[in-house]
């Protein structure tokens, strides 16, 4: 006991590197409050002296301008709060078509980076050298201006096949028009996907006991569409009937209309972030060794067998983490909308931010937004990796 | 690039020309349809692009601004210093490729480029520089190849203070009026490809130790600055770069106490630093799990301290590791710099504006933007590719 | 897990400091002011010694309004806006070349000159209350008057607002104009979709490709980029004004002595024209003129110069290197321009316009 006691004293305290640990972040703490006094201090002076002082009770006031793309009904009298409500499911539309979109142009290049014909094979790879080294500011910028403002005039439109429109007003789409009977129909819809998910479970269970593996993915999409077509047939009038766009006037009516600012924005975006996805795609296809393939073809499955049930469980794990930041990366730069005109969340903060001066508030608010978004789709993206992971056994 | 070797036939069967192309074009039917869809969409990119730069395109908004959109408004009189810089930089460059990659032809025929540009219609300054740039270069390259190992670690040294030269050489240390050698040439005057190349050096220069240091950070021992190393890595990383960018520009000047500013420049720097610093950190963190456990026991017993074993033991690895990494981070920075157009600054995206703004050139978007990508797609592709060279020379990264 | 842990706590953190900075800095608001007042009583005659000991005066521009403030081709700015800059530096240096100019977007155009980063803004910024209280700025004096008006393509044959209704229209964010626009076609209860952009070129690229049924700014950048268009003549400006637009150079709350110079070298600019005082004539007169206002204007008789804490050379200085109001207007604006714009408003009292200075004694 004494003994212990005289080697404690005998090393002094500046010595002993736990005091020191503790010490040394004592240290750090202080630093960091003194910082983040001196700024605070220095920025609410700075406020006092415009005669501002932080609040986000602005956010109530009218805002005093339109905004050209919205979800929902805005107009000059609606509040800050709502542009910037309108700002945010615009974010959100253009990440998840965009995110949807470049995967599956993502996995085409990837493939096509790996098969065996010469002019295929290269193509790909003179896309993805090409994209991955552009700036994609200046990649959406050209879109724009060079791209989709180039379209002809409403009264030249080019007309493709299955009544697309395009012209530089935008690009129309036929799009589905509900009727009185829809909302019978969305039930049907609710009950089919219910249905689906029990199959999904059930099979899942299914695969558990026995070992052997059935097309889950398939059966409960079947089941989800199984319900929903008879849900339409049933019905004694067609729930949703087709709208076509077409020209009036100047303008372009009827279906959906996609501006010219989304359309740059989207493709901009899909294009850049592809070539990411394909390469990611690439890697993750190629790390699964040719044994893997060979064994399992000795085993005597068939090609489409190998390929679910072995080649792609394991690309799918080195696939999934770089994948994620790729969708991050999209959301991300989707705050570039700024530069083409689109009203995204970074945007309408921007005007707001303009016209009412409040840059403290509104940035902060942004960045929290941008946060959250990103903690959305890695918590999902953690679960889903999880998940798979279990394929390992 | 390394697939294009998986791809090519064996040697045997490249001679006869007609079974190569049935075999990799028309192997089936399905081969045979996207054969000829893919030709058809080359072709048709090809021509349409090709018929639009020889025919349609007005060049002359560029041949005009040629000099706004590579130095801005930097003052012409002391072009040659910067003249000077790119001349290091190049016979540094000759001088790698000398060393580690002799046989390169390409490598080589990259040093004449400035020479074949010469021969575009610019002024006698400028051709003059040109060739002085390519001179350089060779004999960068011969000095190299003739003494590879007496050079090799002055040309280490060299890359390394490059950076602070040409930024000391762009920004000047003697005030204007005193008459000196290095006039300072204020940062508002800086524009175009140069302040675009600046805020990259600035931004990876600066960001390198605090990314370094986050990375510790993150690994450190000490819960809070561990805590505090995550948390601000995890923040920068969850926004996108322009929401720092404005913040940057508009709340920075609000952190600093009254009649302390710092100008746009600087600011935007600042935004860039710590933006990239956070990637770096994730980067080099990378590298420090990659140390074997090992390493720290066998470092521990000889005695080496906490901060000894990180300092000359594990970082040295550790970041030789995460050159290629490195690299790439400095490409992406490169291309990110385009933002700060957006909030006001005149980079070579920012200097293309202005030039659309001109009463003589307005409307013409495509040539300016057709011509400002290039530049970003040379550059980053060039460095990936010299990277990639050097990299499989110096037996770095993998 | 413990990742998206950490940043689910982050913004709970991050969330509640904003809300705690948003109460507690309403209540420290008053605090804080009352401690600030003292320590700069109306700062009065900072900005002036600042200038003058760096050496240059530091003034926000435009860089994207062609007529107004654009970089040149040989990297100069020039423009109706910067020559005021250049005004504004010959009447404190007596050389119209220091000064520095910084190109400012119409987003960071006001933190820009609070924070201090410039001098001066002289940035087609428009005179309203709110600008002019809440965001801390005074406007010296209007150096253009304008309105917003509308540009359709010919062949549109629109003639009033009510033929744009169902339209697309292009504007430009962080301005009054896009304010205006809302309220006009709200109060005429005509139905449009802005396309709204970050700056003036992508605006009027937009709209020049077609991509709006009509383009909303000022009258004055809408005559400046009509004439620069493929096909000027293909687009007309209708005959309606939106607003009132007075633009003219702003300065900070707090600092009256720099207010008077910004001000009076406006003044001494206009003064200029109606006395006949130009740049050709500007010593002859010095040297000859009998006139008690030319002499007081030019530093011959009175220390009018000392009163504002400058040379009494300073309105001198100005005609004679920049030019009087009339000189200025031509070389940016004038019919040999490119970006010509009639002078309207924009003419002295005498000839039935706005501009007039008050006696300069």
């Amino acid at each position: 006991m004494q003994n212990k006691n005289q080697q404690t004293t005998s090393i002094p305290f500046w010595r002993d590197e736990r005091i020191l640990d503790i010490l040394g972040q004592i240290l750090f703490v202080l630093i960091v409050l003194f910082f983040g006094f001196v700024i605070i201090r220095n920025m609410n002076a700075g406020l006092a002296k415009q005669g501002v002082s932080l609040s986000i009770n602005f956010l109530k006031g009218v805002s005093g301008f339109d905004i050209s793309e919205s979800l929902f009904p805005y107009s000059r009298s609606s509040s800050y709060w709502q542009a910037y409500l309108v700002g945010l499911l615009n974010t959100l539309s253009v990440s998840i078509i965009g995110i949807i979109l470049a995967t599956i142009l993502g996995v085409i290049l990837g493939v096509a980076r790996l098969s065996t014909n010469f002019i295929i094979n290269k193509l790909a790879a003179i896309y993805l050298e090409f994209i991955r080294n552009l700036s994609l500011l200046v990649f959406l910028i050209f879109w724009y201006l060079g791209v989709f403002l180039k379209l002809p005039k409403v009264n030249e439109a080019i007309l493709w096949p299955g009544d697309i429109i395009l012209t530089n007003r935008g690009v129309g789409i036929p799009w589905g028009l509900p009727t009185a009977s829809f909302p019978t129909f969305r039930l049907i819809m609710l009950f089919g996907l219910v249905l689906a998910v029990g199959v999904f479970f059930g099979l899942h269970i299914y695969e558990k006991r026995t070992g052997r593996a059935p097309l889950t993915l398939l059966w409960t999409l079947l089941t989800f569409l199984g319900v929903s077509v008879l849900g339409w047939f049933v019905l004694p009038e067609q729930p949703v009937t087709l709208d076509l766009a077409y020209i009036n006037g100047l303008n372009l009516a009827g279906g959906k209309v996609l501006s010219p600012e989304f359309m740059a924005l989207t493709s901009g975006l899909v294009l850049y972030t592809s070539a990411f996805i394909g390469e990611v795609v690439r890697a993750g296809i190629s790390s699964v060794s040719k044994g893997q393939v060979e064994a399992s073809r000795a085993l005597g499955l068939n090609a489409f067998q190998t390929l679910r049930l072995v080649v792609f469980p394991q690309a799918l794990r080195v696939i999934v983490p770089p994948l994620t930041s790729q969708y991050l990366n999209l959301i991300k730069n989707s705050s570039l909308a700024i530069a083409v005109g689109f009203p995204d969340v970074f945007y309408v903060s921007n005007t707001v931010q303009n016209q009412t001066g409040r840059a403290v508030e509104m940035i902060s608010l942004v960045m929290l937004t941008y946060l959250a978004f990103s903690l959305i789709t890695s918590a999902f993206m953690n679960w889903y990796n999880q998940r798979i992971k279990l394929v390992e056994r | 690039m390394t697939e294009m070797n998986s791809v090519l036939p064996p040697l045997s069967e490249r001679s006869n020309v007609l079974r190569w192309i049935r075999k990799n074009l028309f192997g089936s039917v399905l081969d045979s349809i996207l054969t000829i869809i893919g030709v058809l969409i080359a072709y048709w990119v090809i021509k349409g692009f090709l018929t639009w730069a020889l025919t349609t395109a007005r060049w002359e908004v560029i041949s005009a601004n040629l000099r706004l959109i590579l130095i801005g408004q930097y003052p012409l009189e002391q072009a040659a210093r910067l003249w000077i810089g790119v001349a290091f930089l190049i016979f540094l460059g000759g001088n790698s490729i000398g060393i580690w990659a002799r046989e390169s032809r390409f490598s080589v025929a990259l040093l004449l480029s400035p020479a074949i540009l010469a021969l575009l219609p610019f002024s006698s300054g400028p051709r003059t520089w040109l060739i002085v740039l390519s001179v350089t270069g060779l004999v960068g390259w011969w000095l190299g190849r003739s003494r590879p190992e007496v050079l090799r670690r002055s040309v280490i040294i060299g890359w390394v203070i490059s950076l602070p030269i040409i930024i000391l050489l762009t920004h000047g240390f003697t005030p204007v009026d005193s008459g000196g050698v290095l006039a300072i040439v204020k940062t508002n005057l800086w524009g175009g490809l140069l302040l675009t190349f600046l805020l990259t050096v600035v931004g990876i220069l600066f960001s390198f130790p605090i990314g370094v240091l986050l990375a510790l950070g993150r690994r450190s021992e000490l819960p809070i600055i561990r805590l505090a190393s995550v948390m601000y890595i995890e923040l920068v990383r969850g926004v996108p770069l322009i929401t720092i960018l404005f913040m940057a520009q508009l709340m920075l000047p609000l952190f600093l106490p009254q009649g302390v500013t710092i100008d746009r420049v600087l600011r935007a720097m600042v935004g860039i630093v710590l933006f990239s610093a956070a990637y770096l950190a994730e980067n080099v963190r990378g590298g420090l799990q990659a140390i074997p456990k090992g390493q720290f026991e066998a470092a521990h017993a000889l005695g080496l301290g906490k901060a000894q074993t990180m300092i000359y033991i594990v970082l040295p690895q550790a970041l030789r590791l995460v050159i290629p990494i490195l690299v790439g981070q400095f490409i992406a920075v490169f291309k990110d710099t385009a933002l700060v157009a957006i909030v006001g600054l005149l980079d070579l995206l920012g200097i293309a504006k202005t030039v659309l703004a001109q009463p003589k050139f307005l409307g013409l978007q495509r040539e300016v933007y057709v011509f400002i990508s290039l530049i970003y797609w040379v550059l980053s592709y060039g460095m990936s590719y010299l990277s990639q060279r050097l990299e499989e020379r110096l037996g770095v990264g993998k | 897990m413990r990742k998206s842990l950490l940043l689910v706590s982050m913004l709970i953190v991050a969330s509640i400091i904003m809300t705690a900075c948003g109460s507690s800095a309403a209540t420290d608001a008053p605090a804080a002011d009352a401690t600030e007042a003292p320590a700069s009583p109306a700062g009065f005659g900072v900005t002036l010694e600042t200038v003058k000991a760096r050496g240059n005066l530091i003034c926000g521009v435009n860089a994207q309004v062609p007529g107004f403030g654009y970089v040149d081709e040989s990297g100069n700015y020039s423009g109706f806006d910067v020559d005021y800059c250049r005004a504004l530096a010959a009447a404190i240096f007596g050389d119209p070349s220091k000064v520095e100019f910084r190109p400012v977007t119409a987003s960071e155009r006001f933190t820009a000159l609070q924070s201090g980063e410039i001098d001066i803004l002289s940035r087609n910024t428009t005179w309203t209350l709110s600008r002019d209280t809440e965001l801390a700025g005074n406007f010296t004096a209007t150096t253009f008057y304008d309105g917003q008006g509308m540009m359709v393509p010919a062949d549109s044959g629109a003639t009033t607002l009510k033929d744009l209704d169902g339209g697309t229209i292009c504007v430009q964010t962080g301005t009054t104009t896009e304010l205006n626009l809302a309220d006009v076609m709200a109060a005429e209860g005509i139905s449009y979709t802005p396309a709204v952009f970050e700056d003036a070129d992508s605006t009027f690229a937009a709209y020049s490709e077609g991509r709006c049924d009509a383009v909303t700014t000022d009258k004055s950048g809408l005559v400046a980029r009509r004439t620069v268009l493929a096909d000027p003549s293909a687009h007309v400006i209708l005959d309606v004004t939106m607003s009132k637009e007075p633009l003219g150079p702003m300065v900070r709350h707090g600092d009256d002595q720099w207010f008077d110079i910004a001000q009076w070298t406006v003044f001494a600019m206009f003064a200029g024209e109606e006395y006949g005082v130009d740049s050709t004539n500007v010593d002859d007169m010095k040297a000859s003129s009998q006139s008690p206002e030319i002499r007081r204007l030019l530093g011959v008789e009175g220390d009018m110069g000392l009163k504002l804490g400058l040379d009494n050379a300073w309105a001198y200085n100005i005609i004679k290197t920049v030019g009087n109001y009339e000189e200025v207007y031509n070389r940016n604006l004038g019919p040999d321009t490119p970006t010509f714009i009639p002078r309207g408003y924009n003419s002295l009292y005498t000839d039935g316009g706005l501009l007039y200075a008050p006696p300069v004694r």
